[in-house]
């Protein structure tokens, strides 16, 4: 059965929503890491589908950038988490608010 | 010969004592005062004497330092102008100036501020010969303006007293609403005739105003209102009696000599204005003789000494006014110059009482002074009895001049108000004399033992002066023909001059009938006063009312003060409280409050959490991407 490019890209385009709502919703810093690979991944979905879709290699090329870039970001990131466990001995971003009013 | 040696050597010297005088000795600043002015007075004399060898028609010296002022077709330089007019001010200036200021080491000498009085002085001199050196009437405008500022710095010398605070602070608002109609007179001037430099305004005005027309009396009625302020006629001579709040060398230079005689020079150097204007010199005749009268009346019951000096003085400045509005100019100038060095010589020997009898100026509190103070009341009286216009003192000339050119221009009104004040001058005067040198004396008991004269410093500027008084008079004889009249007749040409010489009646009757008149005034004090002591109570109690008029100036300030200062108060009080707090105030202050609860309620948006910032950048996104999807 011939899976029509809509198909991909709804798909796509959920799980990035997902994504989003994680970001915005959950307190546990890890979570919201793995929310953000999650948007990431979408879009790589949808990369492969419009490339697989229009004969190109652009799209698979692009998403190789990606996942480099969301290597690097995660190691930078898990630092980072790392440092404020330490720090904090927690990694609720509810508990970091020093920047309020 | 550069004129500007003049006015230098007093700026000169207020520049040295202003900023070096507190810490220099007392002798170290009185040199500098004096000299500097000493120094402008011999320059002055060069001035003069290099006028005298120019020949009659040629006398006039003009000096441009450098333009000022240039915008479109108005020019006004940095000019000086000699000729007789501003030569024979500059010897008065120049010359009374500097015995009052040797004067004043004497009577300043225990004064903590001596510095600051004499960088006052100073600058006061210097702007003063600015005012009568200048060429052109803004320049004039600017050192009128300069000698009220320096007459409101030294009557208000000790400012910590609230009297003469507020002294010199009416004293300059009234001389500022004179100085307004001044203000306007010139601006009409410029509008009409393109210049106000005196050359080209004399030299135009004949032809291009018309005579007797409206817009030349509004000129010179509003000329003429700068100086009512200035010399303290009416309707704006309420500030001089008050003024005798200065020390008693400021009252002698300022309110005698100098300042106040400022008015008669302009309205004698536009002598060819007010000559067009018929109806202006009618104006200036009659306010000068009424406030002759009105003046001396209130004279007549002062109990301070310098009060009674003070409306002396606005009452002379009334007899120069009545001079020059009946085209006696020369007259009015010439009295300007007696007037100067009697009207000095008086104040400077009340100077000498107050200084003899640590501080006391009321008459009521002197009398047998002669004994002690011999030199001040020989003095005094020479004096007194110029001004009362005694033959062959200096006073008897000059006014008996101005009064015959009343009486043969045909104004006899006048005439009548300048003879009725000669008579009421003499008692005052005399009465004056009485009061604090004879008699039994009533000086109370803490002074009386320490009645002393004053140091030569004082005394022989009194002596000089009285010299001066006794001499100066006959530049000025034959009448209209001496030395002095041959001198000014180049400037001061008067106006309808051959009305002058068809007089009814001749020139020396006349000066017997002022001489009768003002001695009969005499008589009278002498009589009041001297013989019959007690007997001025009397007249007293049996017109209070009347008296009691005189003693409170005819209530003229309490008028002032309900018609015109309560009101303007009270608008003043008006507008600040619902204009001023609420608008002005409210609208900086709301600017503040706005700014506050502004940053109160962005302050909401710092909430330190990463979550709700994610928020916002998704919802940013989320706009973005929609605006670009739907809208475009």
């Amino acid at each position: 059965m011939h899976v029509p490019l809509s198909a991909y890209l709804i798909l796509s385009a959920f799980l990035f929503v997902l994504g989003v709502i994680g970001v915005a919703t959950r307190r546990n810093a890890l979570i919201i890491f793995m929310c953000i690979e999650l948007m990431l991944n979408a879009v790589n979905l949808s990369f492969v589908a419009f490339s697989r879709f229009l004969n190109s290699m652009d799209g698979q090329i692009f998403v190789f950038f990606v996942m480099a870039v969301a290597t690097a970001e995660v190691a930078v990131g898990l630092a980072i988490i790392l440092a404020i466990h330490r720090n904090r001995e927690t990694v609720d971003v509810a508990e970091l608010n020093l920047l309020k009013w | 010969m550069n004129l500007w040696w003049i006015p230098l050597w007093p700026l000169l010297g207020f520049l040295a004592n202003g900023f070096f005088g507190r810490r220099l000795p007392k002798p170290v600043v009185a040199k500098i005062a004096c000299g500097s002015v000493g120094l402008s007075l011999l320059a002055s004399l060069q001035a003069a004497w290099h006028l005298l060898a120019l020949s009659e028609g040629a006398r006039r010296v003009e000096q441009v330092l450098a333009p000022w002022i240039g915008v479109g077709a108005f020019q006004a330089d940095w000019g000086l102008l000699l000729d007789p007019l501003s030569a024979v001010m500059l010897l008065v200036v120049s010359g009374v100036g500097f015995l009052i200021h040797v004067y004043a080491v004497g009577y300043m000498h225990d004064d903590p501020d001596f510095p600051r009085f004499f960088t006052y002085l100073n600058l006061f001199t210097f702007s003063m010969l600015m005012l009568v050196l200048a060429n052109n009437y803004l320049l004039l405008y600017v050192f009128w303006e300069a000698v009220g500022l320096c007459s409101y710095l030294l009557i208000g010398f000790w400012f910590e007293r609230k009297s003469a605070a507020d002294a010199g602070k009416k004293a300059f608002i009234v001389n500022r609403v004179g100085d307004f109609g001044f203000g306007l007179g010139v601006m009409l001037l410029w509008v009409v005739l393109g210049s106000v430099q005196y050359a080209q305004v004399f030299a135009e005005a004949p032809s291009r105003l018309p005579a007797s027309g409206g817009v030349v009396t509004a000129i010179t009625l509003l000329l003429f209102l700068g100086a009512t302020g200035k010399s303290a006629q009416i309707p704006l001579h309420v500030w001089l009696p008050d003024a005798m709040e200065g020390p008693t060398p400021v009252s002698a230079l300022i309110h005698a000599a100098t300042m106040v005689t400022a008015g008669v020079y302009m309205v004698a150097r536009s002598a060819p204005l007010f000559n067009l204007a018929p109806f202006s010199m009618e104006v200036v005749a009659w306010i000068g003789g009424l406030t002759a009268v009105f003046a001396a009346t209130i004279a007549l019951v002062q109990t301070d000494i310098k009060r009674i000096i003070a409306y002396s003085t606005i009452s002379q400045l009334g007899y120069m006014f009545l001079g020059c509005g009946v085209g006696a100019y020369a007259a009015a100038i010439f009295h300007l110059m007696t007037h100067a060095f009697f009207k000095a010589l008086l104040f400077l020997g009340a100077g000498s009482v107050i200084h003899g009898l640590a501080g006391e100026q009321d008459l009521r509190k002197m009398g047998g002074l002669r004994r002690h103070m011999p030199i001040t009341a020989w003095t005094f009286l020479v004096a007194a009895l110029a001004n009362a216009g005694i033959v062959p003192l200096a006073g008897f000339w000059s006014k008996d001049e101005i009064l015959y050119g009343a009486f043969a221009g045909g104004h006899y009104g006048v005439w009548m108000l300048g003879a009725g004040g000669a008579f009421l001058t003499g008692f005052y005067m005399l009465r004056c004399y009485y009061l604090a040198f004879e008699g039994p004396s009533r000086v109370e008991a803490l002074a009386a033992h320490r009645v002393h004269e004053s140091p030569a410093v004082m005394t022989v500027p009194l002596a000089i002066l009285a010299f001066f008084v006794v001499v100066v008079g006959f530049v000025g004889v034959p009448p209209e023909h001496g030395a002095y009249h041959r001198f000014v007749e180049s400037v001061l040409a008067a106006a309808g001059g051959a009305a002058q010489h068809a007089a009814p009646v001749g020139e020396w009757p006349m000066a017997a009938a002022s001489v009768l008149i003002a001695g009969a005034g005499i008589g009278l004090a002498t009589r009041c006063y001297l013989w019959r002591p007690g007997e001025p109570e009397r007249w007293a109690a049996r017109c209070p009312r009347l008296y009691r008029w005189l003693l409170n100036k005819y209530y003229v300030d309490e008028a002032y003060d309900t018609l015109l200062v309560e009101p303007i108060r009270r608008g003043a009080v008006w507008l600040w409280r619902r204009f001023d707090e609420p608008i002005v105030d409210g609208s900086v202050n709301g600017i503040g409050a706005l700014v506050r609860t502004g940053g109160r309620l962005l302050r909401y948006l710092q909430t330190g959490y990463v979550t709700s910032y994610v928020l916002s950048f998704i919802l940013g996104v989320v706009a973005i991407l929609g605006y670009l999807a739907f809208w475009r």
